[in-house]
Formats: structure tokens, C-alpha cells, sequence
């Protein structure tokens, strides 16, 4: 079997925030090319942390950080690692800071320095890609936040990043929307690494999960099959859980 | 929050390029606040009322808004005409009306209301992000345009935030009395606020950074040519030449 390149390596990661314990310990983990990890880890565990870290938002106290073969130290190293890995923020009103729809998603384009011919064409093929034609006009603001999760996306993929980090990309989706969302990341090209809470959206999108304990990763827990209760609509009917 | 009805109407003033509007509405107003003849400015009282009608403004709406300046005014008129020296025009009792105050509280109250109503028809006509994109074509630096938008954006956000933040104390059966504890919560209430947004402006700028953004503001917005376009250029060059000779030459 051939082993892909590593295209972002996380090694000895301490982060605390001021005047606080340290929330990454110790911390290693690394996403090789292709990958699709989800991660799972409860609220407070330093999730969203470590994505933020890697991206370059928070500095570490101690630890390398290396992204497409660089070792990456000053914030002048992280503007290309923004460019290639995009981050999908938990909340999307951090992430939709324009007045509309289309300016917003044209925002990376444009800051790529595409022409505003190509940074509109990027923008409309993304979001009819994303099934949200007909949005460009849309007050950012104004959107349902379903609505707005999937613009989100939108902005970050316009970029065409190689590696996402999708911080809770599934919270708040109604079934149908999460389904679509399913559809979508699987027929992404790219290497994935998503947060969430929810075991069927994972199941069907990760090949392998982690988890977070004491600031650190634990690699590879395999998926337990397991007894669960659960509310359903139709819950008479039987129905498949992975 | 509705400050954009004016917005969206559909009259010919809304058609006109922005930066057209914006131009006209900054040009009118030096010339209106540098002028004191009571012709010049009853003209321009008038031709503020008539881009009002142009633009079809509701006039309901613009009485309404009108009302914190009127009352503005109306201060003034109750402090300047006896405190302003000069050529008495009425005398009453103890209490003397100089000619020179009550001229002043009129030049006043006339400019205000004439650059009020203007800056209604003209600005009020387009939304603030069609205000930012149009300062930004016009060269404005990019660091104001970015503010004016971003504020705009985020005023929403910190506006739902307060309306939770409020709902959380209702629901909890918080009562606004006169008593320290009511301080407090309104203490607390305010003081979450600036952390919240303080903390939401740290996540916003990672946000921006992270799609590349590096201080330099692009706009996307495209202002068509439209026939009136052209009409109301001369409209604006002719008013304010009228202005000018009324002001200055008559
Ligand atoms: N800006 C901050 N300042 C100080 N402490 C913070 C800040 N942001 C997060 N923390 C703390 O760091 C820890 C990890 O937070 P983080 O947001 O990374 O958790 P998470 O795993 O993403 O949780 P969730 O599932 O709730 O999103 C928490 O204990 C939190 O209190
Ligand atoms: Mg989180």
C-alpha cells in the first residue's frame, strides 16, 4: 500500500490560554494527503483549539507545526498554509462578515488575487455547486442558520483549498440538509478533517475517528457497534444504523 | 432595526448611480452650510423637498425622522434669541430678543432641515453596503470602507446578542426596579456585551485572515449607466449653480 504524503503534522503541541491550563498537552496529530477524519470529543476538550492552532489564529507555547512539507513559525509562514486549508468556523456569523451572499463568497477569491470576472465566477459555480443558486443577493445576515452553515462552506470552498477543517459542520441541519451535506463532503477531492457530535453524520463521512483526551488526540478508535436510544420519527419502522 | 426602508423603494433617485448621489448630497451640503442669505436657503430648502418627492419618500417616515433634530432646534430658539447680543427686536420685561439671535436660529433651523431632508433622499435611498461600495469606487481608503461594512454587518449580530441576553433575564423573571440589584444586571448585561463583541471581532479577523484578507478591500458591486444618470447630474450642477448666485452674486 502506498502511503500518502503527510500535509499538515502537528508535533508536541502545548496551547493554554492566558492565564488558564494548558487545553492541547503533548498534542501530535497529522492529516496525510487524502485523508477523512472525524473527530469527537466532548464539549470543552480543545477542538475547536487545535484547529485554530492550525491554522496559525493561536500560537503554541511549545510544539512544531508543519504543513506541506515547511515548517510553519511566523504568521508570514501561515498566509500560505490559510490558502491551502480552509477552516469552516463553529459559528458561522464569524465567517460571513459581508453584506451579501456573493460578496462574501468572492471575498478569498479576490484576496487570491482573481480578477472580479473570475472571483464572481468562482463564487456562483460554488454555490451552485452547494445547490444554493439564486443566493448571491442574499443578506448575509438575513439567512436561516442552515442557511448560513451552508454558505459558510461556500466561502471557504471558493477558495479551493487541498485540506478542510470543518469545525461542526452538521450542528443545526435539519435531515434533509445534513443529508445533502453527506453527499457533498463525499464527493469532495480532498483531505477532511471534521468535529462533530453526532455518530450517524460521522459514520457515513470518516474513515477513521479520533478522539481528544487530557489535550491530546487518541488515534484510530475503531467504531464500536453499540446500543443506542434515540428519538425517530417513524421509530416503529425499522431502520439501519452503522 | 429598520433603517433601511427608505432603501428600498423603486423611484428614480433609487435608480442613479450612488456615487452620483453621494457626490450631489457632499457637493449640496458645503454649499448650504457655507451660505446665509435666506434666499439661497429657502431655495435649497425647496430643492431638498423636491428630491424628497422624487424619491418618493414616505412622508410619515421623514416627519418621524426629523423629529431629534426639530428638537434640537427647538432648544436652540429657546436659548439664542435672548442670549445672543445684539439689536434688540422685542422687549419683555427683563427678557430681550435680539434681531441677530432669532436671524441665526433661522439660517440654522433652515440649513438642518434642508440638509436633513437632502441626506434623506439622496444617502437614505441606498443601503449601507451600496454607501460602502460607492466610497470605495470614489477612492475612499479601504480601511473605512471595511469599517463602515463590517459595522453595519456586525450591528445585527450584537443587536440579536442584547435581545438574548435580555430574553435570558425575562425569562428568568428579572424585573427593572429602581434598586441595586437592577443596576447590576444592566451592569452585567452591558459588560457581557463588550466582552462579546470584543471576543466576536477576535474570531471575525481569524476569519478574514484565514480567506486571505490582508487589509485590502475589493468591491464587486458594478454601478450600470442609466439614462437618468446623465438628468441628474444636471439637475445637481444646476442647483447648486443656483445656490451660488443667490448666495454670492444677487
Ligand atoms: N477565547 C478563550 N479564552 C479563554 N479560554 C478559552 C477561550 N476559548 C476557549 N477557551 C477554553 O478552552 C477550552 C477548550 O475550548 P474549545 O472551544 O477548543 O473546546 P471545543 O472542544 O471546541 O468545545 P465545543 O465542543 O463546546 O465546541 C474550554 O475549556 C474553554 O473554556
Ligand atoms: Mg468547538
Amino acid at each position: 500500500m502506498i502511503v500518502s504524503p503527510v500535509v499538515l503534522s502537528l508535533k508536541k503541541i502545548c496551547f493554554g490560554y492566558p492565564g488558564g491550563q494548558l487545553i492541547l498537552n503533548d498534542l501530535d496529530f497529522h492529516i496525510h494527503a487524502g485523508d477523512r477524519i472525524g473527530l469527537v470529543a466532548p464539549n470543552g476538550s480543545g477542538k475547536t483549539t487545535l484547529f485554530h492552532v492550525a491554522m496559525g489564529l493561536l500560537k503554541p507555547v511549545s510544539g512544531t507545526i508543519e504543513a506541506f512539507g515547511k515548517v510553519r513559525k511566523k504568521e508570514a509562514d501561515f498566509v500560505e498554509v490559510r490558502r491551502r486549508i480552509g477552516l469552516l468556523f463553529q459559528d458561522a456569523d464569524d465567517q460571513l462578515f459581508s453584506p451579501t451572499v456573493l460578496d462574501d463568497v468572492a471575498f478569498g477569491p479576490l484576496n487570491l488575487g482573481k480578477t472580479r470576472e473570475e472571483a464572481v465566477n468562482v463564487a456562483e459555480k460554488t454555490l451552485d455547486f452547494l445547490g444554493l443558486t439564486g443566493f448571491e443577493d442574499r443578506v448575509t445576515h438575513k439567512l436561516s442558520g442552515g442557511e448560513k452553515r451552508l454558505v459558510s462552506l461556500a466561502t471557504v470552498l471558493a477558495m479551493e483549498p487541498e485540506v478542510l477543517l470543518l469545525d461542526e459542520p452538521s450542528t443545526g441541519l435539519d435531515a434533509a440538509t445534513k443529508e445533502k451535506l453527506i453527499d457533498i463532503l463525499n464527493s469532495l477531492d480532498l483531505s477532511l478533517v471534521f468535529i462533530s457530535h453526532e455518530f450517524d453524520f460521522l459514520s457515513q463521512t470518516a474513515q477513521h475517528i479520533y478522539t481528544m483526551e487530557n489535550g491530546r488526540i487518541l488515534f484510530d478508535k475503531e467504531l464500536h457497534l453499540h446500543t443506542h436510544q434515540h428519538a425517530h420519527l417513524m421509530g416503529q419502522q425499522p431502520h439501519k444504523h452503522i | 432595526m429598520n433603517q433601511d426602508s427608505f432603501a428600498e423603494g423603486h423611484s428614480v433617485i433609487h435608480r442613479i448611480d450612488p456615487r452620483l448621489r453621494l457626490v450631489g448630497a457632499v457637493a449640496l451640503a458645503v454649499v448650504v452650510a457655507v451660505s446665509y442669505d435666506f434666499t439661497t436657503l429657502i431655495t435649497a430648502l425647496a430643492l431638498s423637498l423636491l428630491l424628497a418627492l422624487m424619491a418618493q419618500l414616505d412622508l410619515r417616515t421623514v416627519i418621524r425622522r426629523l423629529l431629534a433634530p426639530i428638537l434640537f432646534l427647538l432648544l436652540l430658539w429657546a436659548v439664542l434669541p435672548w442670549s445672543f447680543k445684539g439689536e434688540s427686536f422685542l422687549t419683555w420685561g427683563l427678557i430681550t430678543l435680539t434681531r441677530p439671535g432669532i436671524t441665526l436660529c433661522a439660517q440654522i433651523s433652515l440649513k438642518t432641515i434642508a440638509l436633513m431632508v437632502t441626506f434623506m433622499a439622496l444617502l437614505a435611498t441606498m443601503t449601507v453596503d451600496t454607501l460602502g461600495h460607492a466610497l470605495n469606487r470614489l477612492r475612499f481608503p479601504d480601511k473605512l470602507v471595511v469599517m463602515l461594512l463590517i459595522t453595519f454587518r456586525y450591528l445585527f449580530v450584537i443587536e440579536q446578542e442584547y435581545r438574548r441576553l435580555l430574553r435570558a433575564m425575562k425569562i428568568r423573571n428579572f424585573q427593572p426596579k429602581t434598586n441595586l440589584h437592577s443596576y447590576r444586571t444592566y451592569a452585567y448585561l452591558i459588560g457581557i456585551l463588550f466582552v462579546r463583541a470584543s471576543e466576536r471581532a477576535r474570531r471575525v479577523h481569524g476569519a478574514m485572515i484565514c480567506r486571505g484578507f490582508s487589509g485590502k478591500f475589493f468591491s464587486l458591486r458594478e454601478f450600470s449607466p442609466h439614462p437618468w444618470n446623465g438628468a441628474f447630474c444636471f439637475f445637481i450642477t444646476f442647483s447648486l449653480i443656483l445656490l451660488i448666485i443667490l448666495e454670492w452674486v444677487v
